[in-house]
């Protein structure tokens, strides 16, 4: 399998912060309107990284008026313009879905503060 | 031209284009080769390149017949030899190099292997038949039905289609697209799925061109 590792290396994105479920993003994602590109930002906590490699995606969820949203990324995507960590969050798993049950108070995740 | 090298089948992975689709490809490990021996239409009846995919192989595992065969041509005895199509202007000599950069991007190429064994299987799978109904009382679930009338002919017709072994066979996909050559890996990029599993052996050659037989 290290062949395809290797093979994989090709797609991969340099410049790929550090982030882990429990921690909110803001993911700028390029948006092809016709002819003209803009970039939309997705804010929102991860909840789960899956899969390796350059089939890496990961979720982020955010509470859009009132109504749940997810949207699912590959993390090496060149529709990604780039990711930004806004909060490193302290979770004990690492697929957040119970979140999905849960919203207002009972849905916060402590900060993860660094000293 | 040659027209076409033997590789390894390393697996299947995802390429991205330029606008975030996600283009599935299987990479696979192509030469380098060395070649053989040239058949020639006045020796062997038809103008080809027998390959040999270079990697060891232990003295012990060979033939003297086999080992005289790659001493003639000079080359390192190889586990994997094929056959591949060249013109017979070609001048082609045996101990020559044949890497996987003799495919260019978004080439449409065809790719032989060996498909994977699936052992014995029932007519659903082996031949897609659609079976009866899972519930509703029924008992017919995934038998064949009828294989033929009954007095006459009081045989079944040969070629009726049957459960038994499936897989294993020589299998060719045919018109798959080069998504990218890396020649410094000998990786070939190409776009859907190849027969065999991973490690299998496919033989990848370019398509013959368009309204000319092959």
């Amino acid at each position: 399998m290290d062949k395809l590792l290797l093979a994989e290396r090709h797609g991969l994105r340099e410049g790929v912060p550090v982030f882990a479920p429990g921690d909110t993003v803001k993911v700028h994602v390029k948006v092809r309107e016709g002819e003209k590109e803009r970039i939309q930002v997705f804010q929102g906590l991860v909840i789960a990284r899956k899969g390796g490699g350059v089939r890496e995606t990961f979720t982020v969820r955010k509470i859009s008026q009132g109504i749940g949203v997810e949207r699912t990324f590959p993390v090496h995507s060149p529709v990604l313009e780039k990711i930004e960590v806004e909060r490193h969050g302290i979770v004990r798993r690492a697929k957040l879905y119970y979140l999905r049950e849960r919203k207002g108070k009972a849905a916060r995740i402590a900060e993860k503060r660094d000293n | 031209m040659i027209n076409g090298i033997l590789g390894r089948k390393i697996g299947m992975t995802q390429v991205f284009e330029a606008d975030g689709t996600v283009v599935p490809v299987t990479v696979v490990e192509a030469g380098p080769c060395l070649v053989v021996q040239r058949k020639t239409k006045d020796n062997d009846g038809y103008d080809a390149v027998q390959l040999g995919l270079v990697g060891r192989v232990s003295p012990r595992q060979l033939t003297k017949a086999v080992k005289g065969h790659f001493e003639k041509a000079g080359v390192p005895p190889a586990r994997t030899v094929g056959e591949v199509k060249c013109d017979p202007a070609d001048t082609v000599a045996p101990g020559d190099k044949v890497l996987c950069d003799i495919f260019a991007e978004s080439e449409h190429v065809d790719v032989v292997g060996v498909s994977k064994g699936k052992g014995f299987q029932g007519v659903m799978k082996r031949h897609h038949f659609a079976g009866g109904a899972a519930t509703h009382g029924s008992m017919f679930h995934r038998a064949p039905g009828s294989i033929g009338p009954s007095a006459f002919p009081s045989r079944v017709y040969p070629g009726t289609r049957s459960s038994g072994r499936m897989g294993g066979r020589q299998s060719t996909m045919k018109n798959l697209i080069v998504v990218r050559v890396d020649a410094e890996n000998h990786l070939l990029y190409l776009r859907g799925a190849v027969p065999g599993a991973r490690n299998a052996v496919v033989k990848i050659v370019k398509r013959p061109a368009r309204g000319k037989a092959a």
